[in-house]
């Protein structure tokens, strides 16, 4: 990798260290002028702080870039933006009482006349294929459409870099097509693109080249095209894959029957549920698929026990227990994972022994009086890290302190070995890297072969495939009969989801 | 160009450095002030903390050390409880007084019977008259989602209004030739809270505010119920995830905090103060607040910190006297301490860094 005249960005040497972990070591890899370049690696790899440091979030320790030729170390986002590198984060930071344009406006360092800002939108958005009315606000957008309008306002400062972490966790099959075809005319038109993914399969399928860190070093570079996913996985993380095994079908007397469950939304913008119903046996894994904002959230908060439901609607072994809290269940058997993790599942700034403590004082004998029994969960939490190779210097840092990956793996850990009989995970595997990923669904495949009931609520349908034996769709708040998943093939599904609603139409312009 | 960074585990160092930091800073921007206003800095200084400790009549000062520290220990613990909870009781001074009134009136309704359970009694009806009137602000709370700040706030004028009704009404002495203000309760020995130790200052109050801030820390971070309040404060949807009752939290934080300043309100009228004036309540419970977050709303940091703040009062108002000292220039003074406190707090979650902005923390 000479310098070329079609060089955009050139890093070489970036170290970046932090107390008691170096995230980059010595990280040297070249993006070309139109190139789709994926950064691949697992979680804690370190593909977020060298991102940081490209988008001027975070100083490099050692080391340099060259953007065109010229040397590049932006102090701030805003100046990197300046220089031409945007960035779409995995979390949306959208206003969801704003409109499109307002919210465009609000990441604007000098916002022109919102009229003007509108038309340049709607200009905007035509020309890649992305149609978006600037008018409407966040709140009633899907999440592919939010992703469209923290696209657009990239686009609109004309980068020469843009950088997608994650863009594809939230989106519909069609919706990713659509994505698709839109950074290939990007990248056609001279932008380059550096896409951060876990699905191997996609950067086969769009990025030119791939570069792949493992604990903060590069270890490989190579044309996805030419590689399988399998080989790139096992580049990542530096030893074979298992496939998670699947188990007998045995299937028990019903663990979990939901009748007729009807219920407002605690969250602003949140959907109702409306007569969901199904019912699940030992053994089973219902798969709910969904795409984001249909009710998942609000189905997960009815059946952990945080929103009370009618007695009746919930029962776990023919017992009513709709009308008890999240403790009340834990007791009855029936535990549950939320797919937030800062703040929802875990406490950020509590250590990981009170993270355990959290949810597992009860099934785990944690408790003795009302007092923390805390030898034997420190035990416990020393188990959950070690079972679910959890990478921490220990049991003592906060939450926060854990990549998400890291704590997702703790989090799963702490819900599948409390022995439950049903468990109900709202994304298990959101933000996390492929061998960790795998890791996860077969603890829970094991511990359906144990005999659990298991509830999967999850926006990776390659996933819900790979574990689940009945299907459902989660869509306005109304779930679909389930459906055996053996004989589904993924369109059908994606048709389901109602995610191909209004986007035929999409695409015309690109 | 300076700037912070945070911290992936907040400094256990900085969390208990940063209140002897702000002490120090406190008394170099203090010293500053009282040289302004023509006092030699060191005189006023040494006059503030060192004099009430070892000077002369220091045996008295110290006394009065822990008849002020006793009522802020015991009002800060409770009130550091719901704020961890993310629960403002603002109204400890309402409880104090409300606590002192039912707990005197209780007394005073023996008066003048001899019997050891008359002052048990007593307590027990100044924690509930506390309890009560803090159950006003958390009903409320949980019925109609009023803000416990003002409610409790609000609440504290009407208890004044209700305390000077008492002194000139109904709880007046009949043998107080007219004078305001109830029977005084060195009068009367069953119901009298008595220094423990001769002229020590060391009265119930002081016991019952060490052993609450020992039994509230033991509660804090080893209990459930401590577990649930950290984790209402810190993440409150972690918390109704782990199964707390919002309702249950409010009417625990608030009766807890109400309870205690209902007991150092009455330890306050059967001991120090002696009877129930129009004057009794001198601000014990605004106090407490800054006593509370200069422990680090932590029970055992509150100890000290309430040590530390009857230090100012009993050495400013020394300072007053002696040095001529204008009383405002004292409460400057103090308010310079919850100042530098909550401004050198950050560097607990943060750190300083020379160079360019770094707001994102770790990651990977």
């Amino acid at each position: 990798m000479t310098a070329g005249s079609d060089e955009l960005l050139r890093l070489e040497g970036l170290t970046r260290a932090y107390p008691g972990v170096i995230a980059n070591s010595d990280v040297s890899f070249t993006i070309r002028e139109g190139e789709i370049h994926a950064l691949l690696g697992e979680n804690g790899a370190g593909k977020s702080t060298l991102v940081k440091m490209i988008y001027g979030l975070v100083r490099p320790d050692q080391g340099r870039m060259t953007l065109r030729g010229a040397p590049y170390a932006p102090a701030r986002p805003a100046e990197a933006r300046r220089l031409g590198v945007a960035m779409v984060f995995q979390h949306f930071s959208l206003f969801e009482a704003l409109s499109v344009a307002e919210n465009v406006a609000l990441g604007m360092e000098n916002p022109p006349a919102m009229k003007a800002l509108a038309a340049r939108i709607r200009e905007v958005s035509e020309a890649y294929g992305l149609p978006l009315d600037p008018g409407r606000n966040i709140g009633d957008l899907s999440a592919g459409e939010r992703q469209r309008v923290e696209i657009i306002r990239c686009l609109l400062q004309d980068p020469k870099l843009l950088i997608m972490d994650e863009p594809t966790s939230v989106l519909t099959p069609q919706e990713v097509e659509i994505l698709f075809k839109t950074l290939r005319q990007l990248a056609a038109a001279g932008t380059s693109i550096l896409y951060i993914s876990h699905k191997l399969e996609e950067i086969r399928a769009l990025c030119d080249e791939a570069t792949i860190l493992r604990r903060g070093r590069v270890v490989a570079t190579c044309t996805p095209r030419e590689r399988s996913a399998r080989e790139m996985a096992e580049l990542m993380v530096g030893a074979s894959l298992a496939v998670p095994a699947r188990r007998p079908q045995t299937r028990g007397e019903i663990a979990l029957e939901v009748t007729g469950l009807s219920l407002a939304s605690p969250i602003p913008f949140g959907t109702a549920l409306k007569e969901v119903g199904f019912s699940l046996r030992k053994g089973e894994v219902l798969g709910i698929a969904g795409v984001a904002g249909n009710g998942q959230d609000e189905l997960l908060l009815a059946l952990s026990g945080e929103l009370p439901a009618p007695a009746g609607a919930i029962r776990l072994a023919g017992r009513p227990i709709g009308g008890l809290g999240p403790a009340g269940r834990r007791r009855s058997g029936l535990v549950a994972a939320p797919e937030d993790r800062y703040g929802h599942a875990a406490a950020p700034d509590m250590s990981l022994v009170d993270n355990a403590w959290l949810t597992a004082s009860i099934r785990m004998g944690l408790a003795d009086r009302g007092f923390i029994r805390r030898a034997k969960t420190r035990e416990f939490t020393e188990e959950v890290i070690r079972d679910y190779d959890v990478r921490t210097p220990g049991p003592d840092v906060a939450a926060r302190a854990l990549s998400g990956g890291n704590l997702q793996k703790f989090l799963m850990g702490r819900e599948l070995k409390q022995g439950a009989d049903v468990i109900v995970i709202n994304q298990p595997t959101w933000g996390v890297d492929a061998a960790a990923a795998s890791a996860i669904r077969q603890k829970i495949l094991d511990c359906a072969g144990q005999g659990a009931a298991v509830v999967v609520i999850s926006q990776d349908l390659d996933e819900l495939m790979e574990i689940a034996d009945t299907f459902a769709v989660l869509n306005l708040g109304r779930l679909s009969a389930p459906r055996p998943v053996e004989g589904l093939s993924t369109e059908e599904i994606g048709l389901m989801m109602g995610g191909a609603h209004g986007m035929e139409e999409a695409h015309h312009a690109g | 160009m300076l700037s912070l960074e945070r911290r992936a585990n907040p400094s256990q160092f900085w969390l208990w450095f940063t209140p002897v930091l702000a002490v120090i800073l406190t008394m170099v921007a203090g010293g500053l002030l009282f040289a302004l206003l023509g006092s030699n800095p060191f005189t006023v200084i040494r006059t503030i903390f060192w004099d009430p400790l070892a000077g002369t009549n220091a045996s008295y000062f110290r006394a009065q050390l822990f008849i002020k520290a006793a009522p802020l220990i015991l009002i800060a613990v409770g009130l550091a409880m719901g704020f961890r909870a993310g629960i403002w009781n603002i109204g400890a001074e309402g409880q104090y007084i409300m606590g002192a009134i039912i707990g005197a009136s209780v007394g005073l309704a023996f008066f003048p019977t001899e019997n050891r359970l008359i002052f048990p009694l007593m307590v027990a009806a100044g924690a509930f008259g506390g309890w009560a009137w803090a159950m006003i602000p958390a009903i409320l709370k949980t019925k109609f989602n009023t803000n416990e700040i003002l409610v409790s706030l609000m609440l504290v004028y009407v208890a004044q209004a209700i305390l000077a009704k008492a002194s000139f009404s109904f709880l007046r002495n009949p043998d107080g030739m007219g004078f305001p203000g109830s029977r005084n309760f060195s009068t009367y020995p069953a119901a009298r809270n008595l220094d423990l130790i001769e002229r020590s200052g060391f009265h119930w109050g002081a016991v019952a505010a060490l052993g609450v801030a020992v039994a509230a820390y033991v509660l804090l971070t080893r209990h459930g119920i401590g577990f649930r309040i950290r984790l209402a404060g810190q993440a409150p949807r972690a918390a109704r995830f782990h199964g707390v009752s919002p309702t249950r939290l409010v009417i625990f934080c608030l009766g807890f905090a109400g309870a205690l300043a209902g007991l150092a309100g009455i330890f306050e009228a059967s001991g120090p103060s002696g009877q129930i004036t129009e004057n009794f309540a001198t601000g014990y419970g605004f106090t407490a607040i800054i006593v509370a977050f200069l422990g680090r709303l932590n029970p055992l940091g509150i100890i000290f910190a309430g040590l530390l703040m009857a230090l100012t009062y009993v050495g400013g108002s020394l300072a007053e006297s002696r040095l001529n000292l204008p009383a405002a220039s004292i409460q400057v003074f103090q308010g310079m301490l919850l100042f530098f406190l909550l401004g050198v707090d950050m560097l607990t979650n943060y750190r300083i860094r020379y160079g360019a902005a770094r707001v994102k923390g770790a990651g990977a």
